[in-house]
């Protein structure tokens, strides 16, 4: 494999976090990451938003609970189903 | 454990008439789908409509839902048709494209140094210690994408949807899926440090 740009490696560094990448490429990618300090101060930055939008949906500040009439009308739509779900079940289960 | 087993196991027990799930399955999609809701919509009031909108809508459909395997990226689905109601937006919108030049940092010569255009990130806490400004600025960086990306970050990163799910959700190529992804995140990325620059949410 020939020596990659910073710029290259930059458009690959989604699929190198996920580790979606062929091995080969990920130690290409190691390997000029480890010698130059631009790119290892651009993957900090990306992998600390990628941990920033996991932790976006998982916040303390969450939804009120669910009213007794919302719950019911839930409950009610199960049960509505309950019948042709219990009708469809595979008998081996 | 594999990401989402918790939700295929409740689904299953739902679909066999189990009603002991109910409640946990409430719960942990209302949660989910409330925090998928707020950051799509951008909008707390309508988060919580959209939550119960959906749940309703996946309690009278149980029974169209063939492999339970599948109950994330259905649900998923069905709350992304909701939230769009909800905008009165149609899906088909054209959408603006982000290109990779955009939101790729730039390089200056510094002496005999090339050195990288961009914020120092170090004073900024881990994700675990996000302070509410922090928080409100990732909300509004995310709010701000176009939705072909927001979307998909939305549920491959803030849901941790596996991209198979995703490309199935949205019905498009999980190569599609995997550039998205890249640009949206690269865009968050330059939100942030563009705030990082001017404001300093790190404080």
């Amino acid at each position: 494999m020939t020596k990659l740009e910073c710029k290259q490696i930059f458009a690959m560094l989604s699929e190198y976090l996920d580790r979606e990448l062929p091995a080969d490429l990920c130690q290409t990618i190691d390997a000029h990451i480890a010698s130059c300090p631009p790119c290892v101060e651009f993957v900090k930055s990306l992998e600390k938003t990628v941990a920033y939008c996991r932790g976006a949906g998982t916040s303390s500040d969450g939804p009120h609970p669910l009213s007794a009439a919302n719950l019911e009308e839930l409950r009610q739509a199960y049960e509505r189903s309950a019948p042709v779900l219990i009708k469809n079940r595979p008998a081996a289960s | 454990m594999s990401k989402g087993t918790e939700e295929v196991e409740l689904a299953k027990r739902l679909m066999s008439g189990d009603s002991s799930a109910f409640e946990p399955f409430v719960t942990l999609f209302q949660h989910k789908l409330f925090h998928y809701s707020f950051l799509t919509c951008g909008q707390r009031e309508d988060a919580e409509e959209v939550a119960q909108e959906t749940l309703l809508k996946v309690f009278e459909s149980l029974h169209t839902l063939r492999e339970p395997e599948r109950v994330r990226s259905w649900i998923y689905t069905i709350a992304r048709n909701v939230c769009y109601m909800k905008r009165r937006k149609s899906i088909f919108a054209p959408e603006e494209e982000i290109s990779l030049d955009q939101v790729m940092p730039s390089f200056r010569q510094d002496g005999s140094e090339r050195k990288l255009e961009i914020a120092d990130w170090s004073s900024l806490p881990d994700a675990q210690a996000m302070n509410s400004e922090l928080r409100q600025t990732l909300q509004r960086a995310i709010h701000s994408l176009p939705d072909i990306y927001r979307s998909v970050l939305m549920l491959r990163d803030v849901e941790e949807l596996t991209t198979e799910e995703t490309a199935d959700i949205l019905g498009v190529s999980t190569d599609v899926i995997k550039t998205r992804l890249h640009r949206a995140r690269l865009a968050v990325r330059q939100k942030l440090d563009q705030e990082l620059t001017t404001a300093g949410v790190a404080s």
